[in-house]
């Protein structure tokens, strides 16, 4: 069933950003918004694979820091009219430490 | 249970309503529509066309039957509404179907104004309005010859090419001398006249239709004076007028049009109106784009988010004559106050005139060759002072070392897989084809769609006008450009506010100016946090969240996600100790390659994310700090050998330019900022294609300003000539302080000088002594705050933001 695995203090990561965590399958950004909630998506834009943990965060999208393409942080979908999905995690955040399931 | 919405009119401003509306919440509404015309949604200024037997009506569909099928959507198709219980909310059409609503969008267009004279209501007169009148033409132009066309303007121009194309004899009866009076002056009317009548048009002008003749159907038309010719046809284009019978019959407060206030809702809150039959602040308009951004906004408030006001639009127009080009903006008449500036090349057919009152373009208007008509139309809408390059203004863009713009007809001599857009490799054919499968009507949209003209934007031009080959002209925007879609305000209005009311952060910028997002957006964010920090260099703190990644991550990010390096080298100048510390880097964070740039000095690339730290760590121990190459800053400055080793150098142009960028390095700026020194007007460090250059000569300097490598290539204008460097440092911090206060964020030098003018920029940094130094000892205070190696604060203080959170596996 779930695996939760503990990630670090949502404090760990700045308002309006991300950090990514390395996995031998690649990176997952884990983002932090304005309310801190915290979304986890793998860490390549479905357009061509830019870091989205490196975009801008502003609501619940980020905008990709290669070319500018808007993804939805809940569902990883790409903002229309671009088509695309970054695959997303569950997470969850007790007493302000966050847990991620793969 | 849903709300009910019905829409009353099935035309371009209220179908754009309920497509913009389905954009932002598909499922608020049960939707009907009603329309008197027994078809879906269909481009109306593409009739012309049909009747030139361009297009189809199958091609100029919209929104057909199945498509509002396919979104749920009710049409009562053919079913003209009567009636409207405001008090029950109740629409009841001619047929008797009823429909209940809570909310009402009227969108009835406008109806053509048929002269009242004896025997207009005879069959055969018509307008040019709909369908059912090109069906009308295309039918009598089969059996019949003689056509009479009532009005000069453009539709009556467009019905005549039309019908001539379909084979009858067609006379235009105009009531002016010169046709289009209110898109054209007389010499490019007449210029007009002549192609026409060269393609077989006739033309009766400055004539009055006195009646038309015939006992049911016309057969003739008669003039003052007693002049009668026959016709088989009569086409009154004499104007529109706002269809406003049904809103007036159920009481709504009308003027010429629907009265409606900046959300489109009319006097009854429960009925918004868009479109042709709307009055706005006093205007009515004829053309779709000022229409689509109505409709945009109602959409917005029939949606309940209540934003976004329609503030009204200033328009352009161009004739859809196939082979005839002609455009016209703004008062191209002009009056006392103004000035023309107007070139006539009657052999080539051209004609151009543009009027410009204190050095800004007012109006312009152009015959056989519009190429140009666009540029002109930025320039009057953003009011760009044209004093610099007003000597070859009216020879057009290509003169003033703009690229990209190809002729009026560029586009349509490309074929589907030529190349339009270089950066994201987008042909022809995928555009049409998006604009047509897609419906796009606006730049925006298929910038968005396509990237074309989304990165460089050097094809916009081109972009444009297959655009506008594909569906018509739309050439019109909003009255003020807000930054983003976050605000109404506009970028000046946000750098006032900010000043004014010490605003020292984005947040307080956000709230005090209402912004709509709570936390902006990804084009906002970097401008304000700038505005912020320019302002209030001590007070307002930098948020890094709020800057692209290459400025947050001091490096800059590649295609594959990892960074480039580049320490400063000082005017270009370097020794060996650098260089060893750079080749020990470069071996030890395995760099993928290591490349001399464009500004002189050296790029090491392909560095790992985490390993950030560490190198400038090492580059730092070695006295090398960040080279800005990824900022809105001071980039380089070059420099040549100058007085030092070069036999022909006039001044110490390396050292000049080493002092220059100890003085300047870490300023921020609304974008990259680049200087560079030469030691003679030879000018080997090209300092006149640098946003600031110095050329040394031999009584002193010369300094230039607003010069731009890249994509737009501009040539700096001389600003000064000074004795000494000290002179030259203080005009450069002067100058910087100007452009770091007033211009737009994104805005390199070279446009900014462009829309304020060189006068304006002399008399701030040269004119004015105190004003200069007063400048000057602002930007050096701003200095004390940036002047420092974010590198070294970056190790010191965010080490965790380069490493990941957690390693798993
Ligand atoms: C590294 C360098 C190319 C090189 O190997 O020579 C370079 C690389 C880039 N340039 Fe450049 N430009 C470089 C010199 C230039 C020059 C030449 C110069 O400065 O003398 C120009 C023309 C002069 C000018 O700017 O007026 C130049 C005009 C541009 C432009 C177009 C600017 C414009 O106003 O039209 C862009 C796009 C932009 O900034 O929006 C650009 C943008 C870029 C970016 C930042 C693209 C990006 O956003 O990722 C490239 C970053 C590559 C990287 O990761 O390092 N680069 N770029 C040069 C760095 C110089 C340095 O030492 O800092
Ligand atoms: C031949 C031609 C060429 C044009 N060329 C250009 C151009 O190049 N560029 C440009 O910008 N603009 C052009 N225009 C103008 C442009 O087409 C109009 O501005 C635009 O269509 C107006 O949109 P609307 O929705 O307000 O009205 P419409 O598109 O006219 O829609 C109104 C609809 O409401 C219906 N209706 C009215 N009353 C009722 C009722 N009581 N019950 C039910 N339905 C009703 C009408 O039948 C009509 O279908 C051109 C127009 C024409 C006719
Ligand atoms: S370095 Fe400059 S010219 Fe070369 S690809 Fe990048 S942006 Fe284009
Ligand atoms: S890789 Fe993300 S927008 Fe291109």
């Amino acid at each position: 069933m779930s695996n939760w695995i503990e990630v670090g203090k949502v404090t760990d990561i700045p308002k309006l950003g991300a950090r990514v965590v390395e996995t031998s399958r690649g990176d997952i950004g884990i983002f932090r918004t304005a309310d801190d909630e915290i979304f986890a998506l793998r860490d390549k834009c479905p357009h061509k694979n830019g870091p989205l943990s490196q975009g801008i965060v502003h609501g619940k999208r980020v905008t990709c820091p290669l070319h500018s393409w808007k993804i939805e942080l809940e569902s990883g979908e790409a903002v229309a009219p671009d088509v695309g999905c970054a695959a997303r995690y569950e997470t969850k955040i007790e007493n302000g430490i966050i847990f991620l399931t793969l | 249970m849903k709300e009910k919405l019905v829409l009353i009119g099935n035309g371009m401003a209220g179908m754009r309503a309920l497509e913009e509306l389905l954009k932002i919440t598909p499922d608020m509404y049960d939707i009907t529509v009603f329309g008197a015309e027994p078809y879906g949604n269909y481009n109306r200024i593409l009739l012309s066309p049909v009747l030139a037997g361009e297009k189809s009506i199958d091609d100029i569909m919209l929104n057909t039957v199945e498509w509002y099928k396919e979104n749920n959507i009710t049409l009562h198709a053919g079913k003209k509404v009567a009636n409207v219980d405001r008090k029950k909310r109740v629409v009841i059409a001619e047929d008797g179907t009823e429909e209940p609503y809570d909310r009402l969008l009227l969108a009835t267009g406008s109806n053509p104004f048929i002269i009242p004279v004896p025997g207009h209501n005879l069959t055969g007169v018509i307008g040019f309005r709909d369908i059912k009148d090109v069906d009308t033409m295309l039918e009598t132009s089969k059996s019949r010859k003689h056509a009479v066309v009532i009005g000069g303007g453009l539709l009556g121009l467009e019905a005549a090419n039309g019908l001539q194309i379909q084979g009858m004899d067609v006379t235009v009866v105009h009531l002016c001398d010169t046709l289009m009076e209110r898109q054209m002056d007389g010499v490019s009317g007449k210029m007009l006249q002549k192609a026409l009548e060269e393609r077989g048009l006739q033309f009766l002008m400055a004539t009055q239709t006195e009646a038309i003749l015939g006992d049911d159907h016309v057969k003739g038309v008669r003039f003052k004076g007693g002049l009668e010719i026959s016709a088989d046809i009569v086409v009154m284009a004499a104007g529109i007028r706002p269809n406003i019978e049904l809103a007036k019959k159920i009481g709504l407060h009308c003027e010429r049009g629907v009265v409606v206030n900046d959300t489109m809702q009319t006097y009854d809150p429960k009925i918004y109106a868009v479109g042709e039959c709307v009055q706005h602040r006093g205007d009515t308009y004829g053309l779709v784009a000022p229409l689509f951004e109505q409709a945009k906004v109602c959409a917005n408030h029939l949606a309940k988010l209540g934003i976004g006001a329609y503030q009204g639009s200033v328009t352009s127009t161009k004739l859809k004559v196939t082979g005839i080009d002609l455009f016209s903006a703004g008062d191209f008449i002009g009056d006392e106050s103004t000035e023309e500036i107007v070139m006539k090349d009657a052999s080539r057919g051209v004609y151009k005139k543009i009027v410009i009152k204190d050095n800004r373009i007012k109006g312009a208007v152009m015959y056989g060759d519009t190429v140009d008509g666009s540029w002109y139309f930025q320039l009057l809408r953003d009011g760009t002072d044209v004093s610099e390059f007003r000597d070859s203004l009216i020879f057009g863009q290509a003169q003033i070392g703009e690229a990209g713009h190809g002729g009026q007809n560029a586009a349509s001599a490309m074929s589907a897989e030529m190349e339009v857009c270089g950066c994201n490799g987008v042909c022809k054919g995928d555009i049409v084809k998006a604009i047509t499968t897609k419906g796009l009507f606006t730049l925006e949209e298929v910038r968005a769609h396509t990237k074309a003209s989304a990165s460089c934007g050097s094809c916009t031009g081109l972009v444009e006008q297959i655009l506008s080959s594909t569906v018509g002209d739309y050439s019109a925007t909003p009255k003020k450009k807000p930054m983003c879609g976050c605000t109404d305000h506009t970028h000046d209005e946000v750098r006032v506010a900010i000043t004014q009311n010490k605003l020292t952060s984005i947040t307080a910028v956000r709230d005090f100016m209402e912004w709509r997002n709570a936390d902006g957006c990804a084009s906002c964010r970097p401008a304000l946090n700038f505005y912020v920090l320019a302002a209030w260099p001590r007070e307002a703190q930098d948020d890094p969240q709020s800057r692209f990644i290459n400025e947050r991550a001091h490096a800059n990010i590649q295609k594959d996600g990892t960074y480039s390096v580049v320490p400063r080298m000082w005017g270009g100048v370097t020794n060996s100790t650098e260089l060893r510390a750079l080749a020990d880097a470069a071996d030890k964070y395995d760099a993928k390659m290591v490349k001399v740039t464009g500004g002189q000095r050296i790029d090491l690339f392909g560095i790992k994310k985490e390993d950030l730290p560490s190198i400038w760590g090492d580059l730092n121990a070695a006295g090398m700090v960040s080279g800005h190459a990824y900022g809105k800053s001071l980039r380089t400055v070059k420099t040549c050998v100058g007085s030092e080793w070069c036999r022909f150098g006039t001044q110490d142009s390396t050292g000049l330019g080493v002092k220059i960028e100890k003085m300047t390095w870490g300023t921020q700026t609304p974008h990259k900022f680049k200087i560079a020194v030469s030691g003679c007007p030879r000018n080997c460090a090209e300092a006149t294609i640098k946003d600031f250059g110095v050329v040394c000569v031999d009584s002193g300097y010369e300094l230039h300003v607003g010069g731009n490598g890249g994509i737009h290539v501009r040539a700096t204008d001389l600003l000064a000539r000074v004795k000494t460097e000290e002179e030259a440092m203080e005009y450069c911090g002067a100058f910087m302080q100007v452009y770091r206060e007033e211009a737009h964020y994104l805005d390199r030098t070279a446009p900014w000088i462009e829309r304020v003018g060189l006068s304006y920029v002399k008399q701030r940094v040269v004119e004015d002594e105190a004003g200069r130094k007063a400048l000057y000892k602002r930007f050096l205070e701003s200095q004390e705050v940036f002047r420092f190696d974010p590198w070294a604060r970056q190790i010191a203080e965010h080490r965790d933001n380069y490493i990941p959170i957690k390693k798993i596996g």
